[in-house]
């Protein structure tokens, strides 16, 4: 089954009727501006194609085409996306085809944040009513077709594998030859859903739809994109956040053969020419002197500085509960504070965009989490109307978070303003690692008390960036970034006098952005390090300290006691081998994690395995839960062994996977993941593994060495022997 | 003009000798299936086989290639164990984002072509070149030892 | 004997054991071993050994000078990392502390820009500044002071020839005695010969220019040639191989085990002028500098007259180098050294997709593992080094690089991967620990 190009025509012809809102936690917000995935037109009839809503078509072909709302960034979501669509839909899930959305903020805005993006682990989330509501309508009106043309009455109908069957009659017709009568039908309102008891697609751990060109070399990502005619330009932003160019030579980049043409902008250069290498060679060439600006002596120290010290106000109370100043007041007091560094996502697909500008149009191809927005980005940066530009967006080669910005869009239309023709515009790793969004630097602070073995006081001050405020300025509301308190605020133990606060504090000149995990991915970090801290200080066991504050948070407790059954928890481990445990309810999945991990005699840590426990609600595909959580341990493990940005002279000094590590397959750990049957909605779980691997880490260097790190990355030289702190 | 053959066909092309394999392949012939990742040989993402050996082909130039056969992604299934390798990754849904993975079965194919039934070490020698930053490592570890069982069923 | 005869001789024999003494540490110079008669320049018959290559002959003061300066190399010293060129302020991590390169653009207050040519020759010949005050032999005062009066004055030419740029560089972290400059007087009385290049008469003129070129211009000594306790060059294991700045400059005597003697002269002139020669690796730090600013530019006959003044050089054996090389490491990776089994772990990550398993690499010979003296070197000093800096040749299909990875592998990863790799790749491998890759780290200049 091949992903296709976007559907750009059936859209703008067609009409949407999908309802409902978000299901599980998330924001506790909705976006008042505008309605989700209303009706933008009433429907089409001249093309016999039954297109019943923004998310199905079937030709007389009988050809079904499922429209992806959400990217497919190797999360397997354009395979469950399918799934539930087919399942209400009762589609022959062999015949599907799907295709990339187009830009279209109505047709295809995320439920929970009313914009068309992928992020927050919510696809299957935030689209699991209107799906299999848009499938169940276009059922009904497949079965209304069939019952007119039969003379029959639908209820006598049933429908499987893409055909309406009247048993009694011994009839049976294929939704291709059904889709033009269809087409006619209006779609009804308040359409029946299946009993998930019935389902037969979701819960099998169904193949891929996107995985069999991404094993023969066809499947085509963003840089993939082919034009006639095509040049290629690479860039070179001010190393400096926030410099300009000052003068260039560029004398020896044009004797380079295969160089065209260099571009300079105000605050980066651009060499173009016949292919990559030509432009990469010329840009290596260019004698660039740069106007650095103010941030030219930056450096992350200066920016630890501000953090502490803005980390030791108050902040603005997020959640409370009970009395924190009587709670804190009783018993033993500890506090902690902890540290997570500026992070790059290093996807491996290097950012790129290709752009063919004309006076009149502007056409570009990139993948994106956020194709909507790069469209009206590209329309802003090439002064057309929004209208005037079209989107294709591709398969996505890691997002991240990293590809919910279109900066790489702005640039390339920008370098393509000077350019004749299309030219396709691809940034060296080096370029993209040291011009990233950055997952922000946090510091988080937590003050309680233990008595009787048990938390009575809670005290949790969050200090760092909120990316919200600058990427979806209407949810930041009162102070309190929604999105940085995420997994604060809903801490999964019961604890009677509880608060949350946060203080924002903007990293001078550094970006800072989405990262996989988002907020939770802090938070749980601090937490559950501070959560094992308070078991040795309460002379506990950390899974039964943990167990004896979950006696009202059953999904969490039961996956818990799964992941310790399962990971041998308290059976004895040699020297230096330890087990640490992380539980989170994030993402509305309730995941527990432990890690065993040895540290050698310099600090070394080797991964030996990984156990994890999840409730994810109704698993739409097993199998692609177990994938996620496998990848995301992998992602989280290696931002907690390696990951780090860090700034010299208002630059970043890292540049290449030879200095920004990635988590080898020989360093890999053996990973289980044990899957809880559950009837909840589903929960997220993209991001839920990136979240879980850090604390369980880092509790089980705790265990193996007693030494209480409290900063990532894990500094080898605080864990070796003799090192201890 | 340089010619050479990459999948068992002849392709003729103009490029400066220096040129990286990887270049030529994307951006002149439109061989695309060969990714770009790093180009200073830490990912692997443009692995290539010259003579069946795996290669980083960001950092080959062109001219140092000659007359030796090169197969890319592209071609790697029509080999007996590119195919079984093709296989044992959908078998096993090695893949996410996939962008990483004509490097991997690149990879992973050479290796089953010298070493029919690799370990554990086997695997960690000849696949730690290539990172996945969607972290597929336990199922390409899974899937390399399932394309080696196939062999002997 | 009678006392006045003691109260004679006395003085006499100190004075005689002081000489004795004052002989032994100094040593022969740098070119006594040849034996020959020496002329002054004056006298010599032959082609003039100084000055620039016949292409050059009628070019420009500022041209000739350029040429020189690039033999001398002063660029490398003289620039600090990502800063101007020849402004000085390349640090120098020395075990009493952290000396400064100076700036030798011509502005006037930072700069050389006042120096009259008399004050240029003192600094160049004597190592003295123009206040008069002692330069640290880091500038190799002892080996330029061989240079022709001419020719240093066609440097100085040049050098006044650049744009001036206004850079002083961090002061002098020294510590007692070592900050006391006068003191480097008495240094420079006991080690400077302070005497301009004489020809040997017996030797070819082809000899003699590349005598001249090592010796006033390439200093290759100052590397090359191990060090008494006072710091100075001890010419009797002439080329024989130091550590300098944290890298290890290897045996460039004649010996044929451990030096160049087994080369091909085709070798070492390809060595010299691209930095690598099939079969005996790749040239990286100072010596990897010293290809890009200096050998590389030089005319093709200028290196073929190095290769031959250092054929030359009698042969001093190695202690501290195998015998031999070792040959390509088995394809297997089953197979060969095993000893470090996390250095494997770091090699087969990063290290392998270019350098092989068997040493030899499939992307460039550039990055050929097998053969060179830095795998052989049972102390690891340049594996090490290399793998902490990177390092970035110009091979004839282009750049070549190996990227750095000292910022984000630890000390003891380091430690280990150098370890396997002289393993595998060398004669003997080397047990490296974490704190030795620490003090590695510390002596390199930056
Ligand atoms: S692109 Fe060649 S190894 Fe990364
Ligand atoms: S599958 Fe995404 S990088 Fe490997």
């Amino acid at each position: 089954m091949a992903v296709t190009r976007n559907d750009l025509e059936g859209v703008s012809r067609r009409a949407v009727l999908v309802g409902g809102a978000a299901s599980g936690f998330l924001f506790a917000f909705h976006l008042p501006a505008r309605a989700v995935n209303e009706p933008v037109q009433p429907p089409d009839r001249t093309d016999g194609r039954f297109a019943p809503n923004a998310f199905i078509r079937i030709d007389r072909s009988g050809t079904t085409t499922l429209i992806m709302p959400q990217v497919e960034m190797g999360q397997g979501v354009y395979t469950s996306i399918s799934m539930v669509l087919a399942e209400e839909l009762d589609a022959d899930f062999a015949q599907v085809a799907v295709a990339h959305a187009p830009p279209n903020d109505k047709l295809y805005a995320n439920p929970i944040f009313g914009i068309q993006v992928t992020g927050n682990s919510n696809s299957v989330r935030a689209f699991w009513k209107p799906l299999r509501t848009a499938g169940a309508t276009a059922r009904a009106m497949l079965v209304q077709a069939a019952a007119q043309q039969w003379q029959v009455d639908p209820a006598g109908c049933s429908t499987a594998n893409g055909r309406v069957i009247h048993a009694a009659g011994g009839r049976s017709l294929a939704y291709g030859d059904l889709a033009d009568a269809a087409s006619r039908l209006p779609p009804p309102k308040d359409v029946a859903l299946k009993d998930p008891e019935k389902f037969v697609l979701i819960g099998q751990p169904l193949k891929r739809i996107d995985t069999p060109d991404k094993v023969n070399g066809k499947a085509v990502y963003g840089i993939d994109a082919m034009l006639p005619g095509m040049k290629f330009a690479t860039l070179g932003a001010c190393p400096v956040f926030g410099g300009k160019v000052g003068a260039v030579d560029d004398r020896a980049a044009l004797k380079i053969p295969g160089v065209r043409q260099v571009i300079v902008l105000d605050d980066l250069v651009a060499v173009v020419g016949d292919h990559m290498w030509a432009a990469r060679k010329g840009l290596d060439a260019l004698v660039v002197t740069w106007d650095e600006g103010a941030n030219a002596h930056l450096s992350s120290n200066d920016i630890w500085e501000d953090l502490r010290a803005a980390s030791r106000k108050d902040g603005v109370v997020a959640r409370s509960a009970g009395d924190v100043a009587k709670g804190l007041a009783e018993g033993d007091r500890f506090e902690a504070s902890y540290e997570l560094p500026f992070l790059a996502h290093a996807t491996m697909e290097p950012l790129n965009c290709t752009v063919h500008l004309t006076p009149d149009s502007c056409e570009i191809w990139t993948g994106s989490q956020v194709i909507a927005r790069a469209q009206s980005a590209a329309a802003k940066a090439a002064g057309l109307p929004v209208e005037k530009v079209t989107a294709n967006n591709h398969l996505l080669g890691g997002g991240f978070g990293r590809r919910l910005e279109p900066d790489m869009v702005v640039a390339a239309v920008r370098i393509a303003k000077h350019v004749d023709g299309p030219v396709k515009v691809v940034w060296t790793r080096e370029e993209d690692i040291q011009h990233d969004i950055y997952r922000p630097v946090y510091r988080d602070t937590i003050a309680a008390s233990l008595s009787n073995g048990r938390i009575v006081g809670w005290k949790y001050r969050i200090a760092g960036s909120s990316v919200i405020a600058r990427w979806l300025p209407p949810a930041f509301q009162k102070g309190i970034d929604i999105d940085a308190v995420d997994s604060a605020v809903d801490i999964p133990y019961d604890i009677p006098n509880f608060s949350a606060e946060y203080v924002r504090a903007e990293p001078p000149a550094v970006p800072t952005g989405f990262w996989r995990g988002v907020g939770p991915n802090n938070n749980v970090f601090a937490i559950e390090s501070f959560i094992d801290e308070l078991a040795r200080k309460a002379g506990k066991d950390p899974v039964v300290f943990r167990r004896d504050m979950l006696d009202k948070n059953p999904r969490m407790l039961a996956a818990l006691n799964l992941a310790a059954e399962r990971s041998n928890w308290g059976q004895p481990l040699p020297a230096r081998i330890g087990r640490g445990v992380c539980v989170q309810p994030s993402f509305a999945s309730f995941i527990a994690t432990v890690v065993e991990a040895e540290v050698d005699e310099q600090g070394e840590v080797y991964l030996h395995r990984v156990t994890s426990a999840v409730d994810t609600g109704i698993a739409v595909n097993p199998d692609t839960i177990r994938a996620q959580l496998e990848g995301g341990l992998i992602f989280g493990l290696t931002a907690a062994l390696y990951g780090e940005i860090t700034i010299e002279n208002g630059r970043v000094k890292q540049s290449n996977f030879n200095d920004y590590r990635m988590l080898r397959i020989d360093q890999a750990p053996k990973i289980d993941i044990h899957l809880i049957k559950s009837g909840e909605p589903p929960g997220g779980i993209g991001e839920t593994g990136a979240t879980a691997g850090p604390p369980a880490l880092r509790n089980a260097i705790y265990a193996a060495t007693r030494v209480a790190l409290r900063r990532l990355p894990i500094d080898r030289s605080l864990i070796a022997v003799g090192n201890r702190s | 003009m340089t010619t050479l053959t990459i999948n068992g066909q002849q392709k003729s092309f103009d490029a400066p000798a220096d040129m990286p394999l990887l270049w030529v392949l994307r951006d002149v012939l439109g061989m695309t299936g060969t990714k770009f990742g790093c180009g200073i040989a830490q990912c692997g993402a443009c692995t290539v086989h010259i003579d069946g050996k795996p290669v980083r082909s960001c950092m080959l130039p062109v001219g140092a290639v000659r007359d030796r056969a090169i197969t890319t992604i592209e071609g790697v299934g029509a080999t007996p164990i590119g195919a079984r390798v093709q296989k044992a990754w959908l078998d096993l849904e090695v893949v996410q984002c996939g962008y990483c993975q004509s490097g991997q079965i690149m990879s992973a194919t050479a290796l089953l072509a010298t070493t029919p039934n690799p370990d554990d070490s086997d695997i960690d020698a000849a696949m730690a070149g290539n990172i996945c930053r969607c972290g597929t490592y336990v199922r390409i570890r899974a899937a390399i030892k399932r394309a080696a069982s196939e062999r002997q069923s | 004997m009678t006392l006045s005869a003691r109260s004679v001789l006395f003085p006499v024999v100190v004075v005689v054991l002081v000489v004795a003494g004052v002989w032994f540490v100094r040593g022969p110079g740098p070119m006594a071993f040849s034996g020959g008669p020496k002329v002054a320049l004056a006298d010599y018959k032959s082609n003039d050994p100084t000055g620039v290559p016949a292409s050059l002959a009628k070019a420009d003061l500022i041209a000739r000078g350029e040429y020189l300066a690039r033999a001398a190399d002063c660029v490398v010293c003289h620039t600090s990392q990502g800063g101007k060129a020849y402004a000085g302020g390349l640090a120098f991590n020395l075990p009493f502390g952290t000396l400064y390169s100076t700036n030798i653009t011509p502005d006037k207050e930072t700069g050389i820009g006042n120096y009259t040519d008399q004050q240029f020759l003192n600094a160049l010949h004597r190592g003295i500044r123009r206040d008069g005050a002692r330069l640290y032999p880091a500038m190799p005062y002892t080996s330029y002071t061989y240079m022709s009066d001419a020719d240093a004055l066609a440097i100085k030419a040049f050098l006044l020839s650049l744009a001036p740029v206004q850079a002083t560089p961090p002061a002098n972290t020294l510590t007692f005695p070592f900050n006391q400059r006068w003191a480097m007087g008495f240094w420079s009385a006991l080690f400077n010969p302070d005497t301009r290049f004489e020809p040997d008469s017996s030797k070819t003129a082809e000899w003699n220019r590349g005598a001249y070129l090592a010796e006033a211009l390439a200093h290759c000594g100052e590397c090359h040639t191990p060090r008494n306790l006072a710091f100075a060059l001890n010419n009797r294991n002439k080329f024989a191989g130091a550590l300098t700045a944290g890298w290890h400059a290897f045996n460039i005597s004649s010996d044929k085990n451990t030096g160049l003697g087994a080369w091909r002269d085709q070798d070492v002139a390809s060595y010299l002028a691209s930095g690598h020669a099939d079969g005996h690796g790749t040239a990286s730090g100072p010596m990897g500098e010293a290809v890009d600013e200096s050998f590389s530019q030089l005319d093709p006959a200028d290196v073929r007259a190095i290769v031959a003044y250092l054929r030359s050089v009698p042969a001093v054996a190695s202690t501290s180098l195998p015998a031999a090389v070792a040959p390509p490491a088995p394809a297997s990776p089953r197979e060969g050294a095993m000893a470090d089994a996390h250095g494997k772990m770091v090699f087969e990550g990063a290290c392998v997709s270019c350098h092989g398993w068997t040493g030899e690499s499939s992307i460039s010979p550039f990055a050929t593992l097998t053969g060179a003296w830095a795998v052989n070197d049972p102390d690891a000093t340049n594996v090490a080094q290399i793998v902490i800096a990177g390092t970035k040749r110009h091979a004839p299909d282009g750049a070549i690089s190996m990227p750095a990875f000292g910022n984000a592998y630890s000390d003891g990863e380091i430690a280990a991967v150098a370890n396997y790799v002289t393993a595998r790749f060398g004669s003997k491998g080397s047990r490296l620990t974490a704190r030795d890759v620490a003090d590695l780290r510390k002596q390199t200049a930056r």
